[in-house]
This record gives structure tokens, sequence and C-alpha cells, in this order.
């Protein structure tokens, strides 16, 4: 009847991890591989460098930072469409804060910059608070209402900004150059998120929550726990984070673009359903849109350094995604049946 | 008698889901006949049903419909072959209208473009048939009431061409009227030589329309019988009947009745493949072969005295050797219980509890009506009532997971009423609520059995943060699966790969560990296997004994009967009466679930 493991805990949470794992690192290692045989053979350079690393590792905190987000929204049995105009409005907040105070930016205060800070975070929050409060008060579908969203702080973006992008200055670089460890602050950022967010969804009560009531809502709620808090905290979460994004992405560009962002929600749901999450709610993990996410971009740098034109490299992301759910399927089947 | 050529023929019927329901099962049905399928719930009607209308598979066994070999991958096939089934559950789509339902399958059409003229005559020709003449064909199904959705649903059954009908519980939401309307269309059918499956738990209604009655039990078929007494009415359709009904009479005539040559073919249920209920099995064969006319057993298990539903027929009957249908009844309710409620039989226990829940006035909409009652600590009390009656709302209403229009939950003798406005409120209050339907308000089913079962107490095992000691978490779990004997790998093992019973067991865990005060149950033991029933009973019983008051709603009166220090009796919404242990009697409870509804109140009376 029950089996007593013997084995410590931690093992078999690490044995299950790799386990959980061990197919997108499969497929990220077989897309180095393919990339860099290719490369070779057609132009006898290496595809897999520090360079073309570092680029990757300075790409994608944005998408993952992003990623996670949507990877609870996910697993909740909801969709944020927004997160792409939320940066651009963020970002836009901060840039003309930044801006506006007309002083040399070396010379610029720590409270200025502090809150332009802030207000960049502040305001992401504030419109994935409006995504959750709206989707849960009036129990509407959370696509359409992000989707509205998505207008909203596409058009407040324009407007904070006049629909020009805001030219910081080097001061902001500060933010993406610095090195810790050896490797870019945002990278180190994001991958703390990663981190945490996956502690906090499979190790606390809330990730807990959220999980329960991505499964089954009516469930949970005839349990006696107020569903309606939970969810809008992930949106609110959903929110901050692609804020913390834009505060990467402008530091970065060292300038803020109200034109940022375009279309990443769709990556960002892409990368997350590459790592197995899925679009029903309920079951999902934060470490793997992080591969998801890395995946993405390999295969991005790859095409590119194969020389391949953007059409081109849309197309087959497009396949690699669908590729992926597919696959996902079989996976899934495949664990079904070997515990029957 | 003459055997008569049957028309369906089923051999050796075996199904097996988490465990086995259906088990070795062989029936014929025969043009122009009425066949009864009677059995407590779970005992493998509707899985019977389902199988000869094309929409499960046997595991074993073998059919023949008119003599050819009959099995049916699909609903469709089996609707070709002519076989149609009048689902317990409505399978209608709301947002269509009652015309495109009834044709769903086949719309008259015209290059590919529904011809709605055609399809809205034969619509209303359709549901003529069932008394539906007054409603437009065009309306919605989702405006219509539950009676009128049934109406559509049986409509649609009888507009195809149809040799062998299946009626699954057909009247549950039917009034007099339609009942009788329905009963017209059947015999109908009957003179055109149809063979009529009809699953019901109303035995007066079988009383009435059937020509055999097959008893299932926990899968096998137990017993046969054949109706006709004095009371049996004979409508017009005897008179244009086909030959076997004719040969029927005869036997009526005579007055020989119960057992007839058919009946004693009935292969004796095999021996008992499991340890754990001998009592039951024994049962099975000491009734089986029996079953003299009058209805008296011929060995009277001393266990089975005590068993609740011993209707006695009235003396009269016994007199007369004539198998009246107070005597017919009372044999197969013998034969549909058949089982040993011995051992959990609770001794009448004088009330001593303090009160723990009082509920004063409760209404919402039609469902509940001014519904009061209250539950001791200690107590388990019954709701019993027909389907639809207003138990699965009034236990809703009291945990708060809808807001009723009046009335107040008093709890803990509390002269205050208690502020229950969410599911959340109740349980912080102490309540419980196991729900009717555990797959879809109970359970997270791709989860492990330990995310289940911590759900409702997450916070007692969280530290800091709400980061959750999983280790503790853990150890919790592996404690109720032992304590409650979940049957499983592991607590990681996701609760969709277990049995319905072990299910039940996992909401059951989830509130013990809760720990709650008051726990309201609604057809806690719907679709489980005996064996885990059992099991249940005991663990409800233990937590009477723990001082917890337990309300619990079911459609099985036998096991109210069991279960319940007092049964409280629900009927259109009202609560019709409460009985307390040895005041009750079957035939009480069963008038007092009808009372509420005047225009049907005449069918108690059998």
């Amino acid at each position: 009847m029950m089996s007593e493991d013997e084995t410590p805990r931690w093992r078999r949470h690490l044995a299950r991890a790799a386990f959980e794992y061990a197919g997108l690192v499969a497929v990220l290692l077989g897309l180095l591989g393919v990339f860099e045989a290719l490369i070779w053979v057609r132009s006898g350079r290496h595809f897999v460098t520090v360079n073309v690393l570092e680029l990757i590792a300075a790409q994608v905190p944005d998408s993952v930072i992003i990623a996670v987000g949507m990877t609870y929204v996910l697993i909740l049995g909801g969709i944020d469409l927004s997160v792409g105009s939320v940066l651009a409005l963020s970002s836009s907040v901060l840039g003309v804060m930044l801006s506006l105070s007309r002083v040399p930016l070396h010379a610029l205060s720590l409270w200025t910059f502090t809150a332009a800070v802030a207000a960049c975070l502040g305001v992401g929050m504030a419109c994935g608070l409006a995504n959750g409060f709206i989707t849960v008060r009036w129990r509407l579908p959370s696509f359409i209402v992000t989707l509205g969203m998505l207008e909203m702080a596409r058009g407040g973006a324009y407007l904070v900004s006049s629909s020009q992008t805001q030219y910081i200055g080097r001061a902001i670089e500060i933010v993406a150059s610095t090195r810790l460890f050896g490797l870019p602050i945002p990278f180190v950022l994001a991958l703390y998120i990663v981190v945490v967010g996956q502690f906090c969804l499979s190790r606390t009560v809330f990730g807990r929550y959220v999980v329960a009531i991505g499964t089954n809502e009516e469930a949970v709620r005839l349990s006696g726990i107020d569903p309606r808090p939970v969810k809008r905290a992930v949106f609110r979460l959903c929110g901050l984070l692609a804020a913390v994004a834009a505060l990467l992405q402008t530091g970065r560009l060292s300038s803020a673009d109200p034109n940022a962002g375009t279309g990443c929600e769709l990556q960002a749901i892409a990368a997350v359903v590459i790592g197995g999450t899925s679009l029903m709610g309920g079951r999902g993990s934060v470490v793997a849109s992080f591969f998801g996410v890395l995946i993405i971009a390999v295969l991005g740098a790859g095409l590119v350094q194969l020389g391949a034109q953007e059409p081109t490299k849309r197309l087959i992301t497009g396949g690699v995604i669908i590729a992926a759910v597919i696959a996902d399927y079989y996976r899934r089947r495949m664990a079904r049946q070997g515990r029957e | 008698m003459e055997p008569a050529e049957a028309l369906l023929t089923l051999a050796g019927l075996s199904k097996a889901y988490a465990g086995p329901v259906l088990l070795d099962v062989s029936l014929d049905l025969r043009p122009g006949e009425v066949h009864a399928l009677v059995g407590e719930n779970g005992a493998g009607k509707t899985t019977l049903a389902r199988i000869v209308a094309g929409l499960t598979r046997p595991d074993a066994g073998a059919m023949t419909l008119a003599g050819q070999a009959y099995a049916p991958a699909s609903k469709h096939d089996a609707e070709r072959a002519g076989v149609r089934m009048v689902m317990q559950e409505l399978n209608l789509i709301p947002n269509l209208s009652i015309a495109e339902n009834l044709f769903l399958g086949n719309l008259p059409s015209r290059l590919g473009m529904v011809c709605n003229r055609r399809l809205r005559a034969q619509a209303r020709e359709a549901m003529a048939r069932v008394g539906l003449d007054g409603v437009p064909p065009d309306r919605p199904v989702r405006a219509l009431g539950v009676g009128q959705q049934q109406l559509v649903e049986i409509a649609a059954g009888l507009a195809g061409h149809c040799r062998v009908l299946i009626l699954d519980e057909p009247t549950a939401a039917l009034t007099e009227a339609e009942t009788a309307r329905l009963f017209g269309e059947i015999r109908r059918l009957r003179r055109q030589g149809a063979a009529i499956l009809y699953i019901s738990h109303r035995m007066e209604e079988i009383l009435q329309i059937a020509d055999r009655i097959t008893v299932l039990r926990d899968g096998r078929i137990v017993g046969m019988r054949i109706v006709g007494g004095a009371s049996r009415p004979r409508g017009p359709a005897r008179e244009g009947s086909t030959q076997e009904a004719g040969t029927a009479r005869h036997q009526w005539d005579d007055g020989t009745v119960a057992l007839s040559r058919e009946s004693a073919t009935i292969p004796a249920p095999p021996p008992a493949p499991r340890g754990d209920t001998p009592a039951t099995r024994k049962d099975t064969s000491a009734t089986a072969p029996a079953g003299t006319v009058g209805g008296t057993s011929s060995s009277p298990d001393s266990r089975r005295e005590d068993t609740p539903p011993a209707r006695h027929a009235p003396p009269a009957a016994r007199k007369d050797a004539r198998p009246t249908s107070a005597a017919l009844l009372d044999e197969i309710i013998r034969l549909m219980v058949g089982r040993d409620l011995g051992e959990v039989q609770r001794p009448a226990r004088p009330q001593t509890g303090a009160i723990a829940l009082r509920v004063a006035g409760l209404s919402r909409g039609a469902a509940i009506r001014d519904v009061s009652f209250e539950a001791r600590e200690g107590e388990i009390l019954g709701l019993a009532g027909l389907m639809g009656s207003g138990r699965t709302e009034t236990l809703r209403a009291i945990f708060g997971a809808d807001r009723p229009d009046a009335g107040q939950v008093f709890l803990g003798g509390s002269p205050r009423p208690a502020r229950i406005r969410s599911p959340r409120d109740a349980v912080r209050l102490g309540l419980a609520l196991v729900t009717e339907d555990r797959k879809q308000q109970g359970l997270l089913l791709p989860l492990p059995i330990r995310h289940n079962v911590t759900l409702a107490r997450l916070e007692a095992l969280a530290g800091p943060g709400g980061v959750l000691r999983s280790g503790e978490e853990e150890a919790v779990a592996q404690r109720l699966a032992r304590t409650l004997g979940i049957q499983c790998r592991s607590v990681e093992q996701p609760v969709a790969e277990l049995s319905g019973g072990t299910q039940q067991k996992v909401v059951m865990a989830r509130w013990l560990y809760r720990d709650c005060r008051v726990l309201l149950l609604d057809e806690p033991t719907r679709g489980i296997d005996v064996g885990t029933k059992f099991a249940l009973y005991q663990l409800l019983s233990g937590l009477a004994e723990q001082g917890k008051a337990i309300v619990m709603a079911s459609s099985d009166l036998l096991e109210l009967l069991a279960m319940c220090d007092r049964i409280a009796v629900m009927s259109a919404g009202r609560l019709a009466a409460t009985f307390a242990r040895g005041e009750w009697t079957q035939d009480k409870i069963m008038a007092a679930a009808l009372s509420g509804y005047a225009a049907s109140a005449a069918k108690a009376a059998v």
C-alpha cells in the first residue's frame, strides 16, 4: 500500500527535478550542438563562444523575468496579454522622470533615481492590480481584460513619452554593465527571480494555492479558501515583473522606447509553453519557463549566425513552439502510462 | 409457458472500472415487453444500460439483437440498430432550440442548409407525444425547467426508429400527469413490438408499467419476477399486445406467478469472490432461488429481520396467495437490499449532546423554502428526499456556498446567528461540506493526494513567509492515508488515478485534518464500491462518537436508515417531516418525501 521511501527527501526532490528538466536541458544542449556543427561546417567558425553566450546572457533577462510572471498567470488558468505594453509604459515613465530632472546624469541624485525607479515599478504593479481587480470582481476572462490593458498601457506609454524615445545617457548603463560573479547584473537578477519564483510556487502556501486554483477553483473555494486575493496577487505580480523587465531593458538600451516590448507577451507565452506549462492552468514550472526562454534565445542567435533573415527566423521559431507542445503531449502520455 | 423469442439477449456481460461493476449479467428482452431493472444506487443498472446503448464497451460477454450479433461501438451504432436510450443525466445542448436538440443527429436539410420548416414540423410531432405541445419548438432548451428538459430528452428517444428503448430514471423530474403520458407512449411502443428496458427507483411506477422485473445487486442479477397482481391496472395495451403477453396473462389468471420457469433458469450467482462481506454473499444465495409467492423468504436470516426495509405485506395479501403488488414489492426490496447492515447499525442513543447546528427559516428561491432543523453533537442527522427536493441546496446554503435569501444558521448553541457569507467563513466556524460531485467540486484531480488532504489547513504547516514545512506535510498526509485506509502507492500519487471510493476518502481526510465540528455530507457514498462504503459508515459513526454533528443527505434510504439517529425528510424545498430512530418506516419517509408534490402525492399510494 504505502511505499515508505527511506532516501532523504532532498535527494528525492533533486532526482525528481533532474527528471523533470532533463528533457529541456537535452533540447537546449542539442540545439547548441546542432548550431555548433552547422556553423562549423559552413564557415569553419565556432558557435558556442564566450561572445555568443554573453550576448544571450545580456539579452534574455527581460524575457526571463516576464516569463516568470506569465508562468504564474498561466498556472492560475489565466493569461496576461498586457505585459509588453506595461513594459513600455513603465519604461517611458522611468525615462521621462530621469530626463525631466535635466541634470547631467552622473550628478543625478540618488533620491531622483530612486523615485524614478519606484514610479516605474509602481506603474507596472498598478496595471497588474487593475487587471486582477477587474478580472476577479466581474469574473471576466483575463484574456479580454488584459487585451484591453494592452491597448491602454500602450496608449499611456505614447502619452507619457509624447511618442518619443527618451535617451537617458550612460549613467543608467551602470544597471546593465556591472558584473557580479563575472555575470551581468541583470542576468543574476533574472536567475534570482527564477529561483525565488520556483521556490514560492512549489514550497509556499501562496504557490500551492495558485496551482490548486488553476486546477479546480470551485474545489478550492469549497475548501474554505477565498481564491480572489490569490488571483489578484498573481496579476499584480505579473505587472510588477513586467516593470522590472522594463527597468533592465531601459538600462541595456540606455533609452526608453514607447514602442518597446511589442509582441513580447506572445514570446513569453511561447517560452512558458515550451517549458511545459499548461495553458489550461494547474501545471507548470518557473524553471522550465527559464529553459524555454533560453531555447528561444539560442534558436534566434543560432539562426542569425547562420545568416537567416527575420522571416525565416520567425517561421522556424513558430514551428519549434508547436513541436514543443506536441512533444509535451507525448511526454505526459508516457508518464501516465509509466505510472499504470 | 413458452419462452418467447428474445429480441435482445445479453449473455455474460461484465464490466469493471476501479472495481467490478457488472458481473456475468445475462438477460433477455422480448418484443412487446417492458422489462424493469431495479437495484440500489451503484448496483450497475446504468452501466448495463450504457453497454446496451453503445456508450460503454463490456469487458466480457456478448449481445444479440434479433438473432444477430450486436456489439455497438458508439451510441450512433446502437441507434442505427434501433436501440435508443433516454439518459438519466440531461444531455441537451442548452443554447440550441428544442427542435435542434431533438434532431441533432439527423437534421432535415437541403443542399447542406437546415430545412427549418420541416425541422419544426417534425419537432412538433415528437413533442406532442410527450405532452410538450404548448411549447414552441424554437425555444432554447436552457429556457425550460428540468422536467420539461427531461421530456425533451424522452421525446428525442421516442422520435427515431426504435426497437429497443432504454429509459434510465425517466420520471425523476416529471409530474404525475407527465408520467402518465409517458406511460401511454411506452404502452404504444409495447404494442408495436418494441422492447423497453425501464430503470427506476420508483417501485410504484414499475409495478404499473413493467411486465418483468430484474433485480441487480452489486453488479449481479439476483432475481427476476413477473409482474401481475390484482392491483395491476390492465390498460388497453394488454388487449392488443403480442402473443407472449397473452401467454403471460394466462399466467396471471392462474395466479401462479412469482417464480416462473425463466426466473428459475437465472444462473445462480457465482460464489463470492471477495471475503470481506461474507454475510452479503450468503444472503444472495439464500434469496435468489427462493421466493415463494407471498414474498416470505424461505430462509429467514435472523439478522435480516433487523434490516430496515423489511416492509411486511399486509396479511390479506398472504392469505390470498396471489402476488399482490405489495407482496411483490416486499420481495423485490428484499432482493435489492439483501445485504447486511448489522455491522454498522448504530444503536438508538439518547440525544444528550448539545446543539451544534441550528438552521432557522432558511430560504433560497424555490429550491429551499423555510427550512428549519437542528443537529446535536454526536448525532447523525439524515436528510432524505427525492432528487431535486432541495437537500443539496440546503447544505450549500448552510455552508455559504450559495447565499440564502432568508434564514439564519446558529452554531454551537450560540443565541446569535453565525455570519456565514462564504465557504471561508463556514470553514473558520468549524463547518465542513463534502460535496455531491467530488470530481468537480471537491478534488484537485491531477494533483497528488498530499496536496488534496492538506489544502483546507495549509497554514498549519507553514512557517514564516508561508513556507511549507514539506517534511511535516508529508508525514501528515501519510498519517491520514493510513488512518483512513487510502489505497495508494504513495501520497504523491495523483488523485485522478484512485477509485471513486478512495477519492471520497481523500475528501474525508481533508476535513479530518481541518478538524471541523459540524460535517455536512451530500451523497457521500454515491458511486462508491460496497467495501469502501462500509469503511465510510464506520468512519462517520466514529466521528459522531467523538462528538461531531453530522448532517448527511443521501438518496440511499437504506443507508440513512442504518446510519442516522434522526432523519429529516425534504420535499419540494420544504422540510416535510423529521423522524427519530424507531419512529420511522420506509413508507412514512417515502410519504413525507412525496408530500410536497401535491400533484404527484397520489403516486405514493402503492
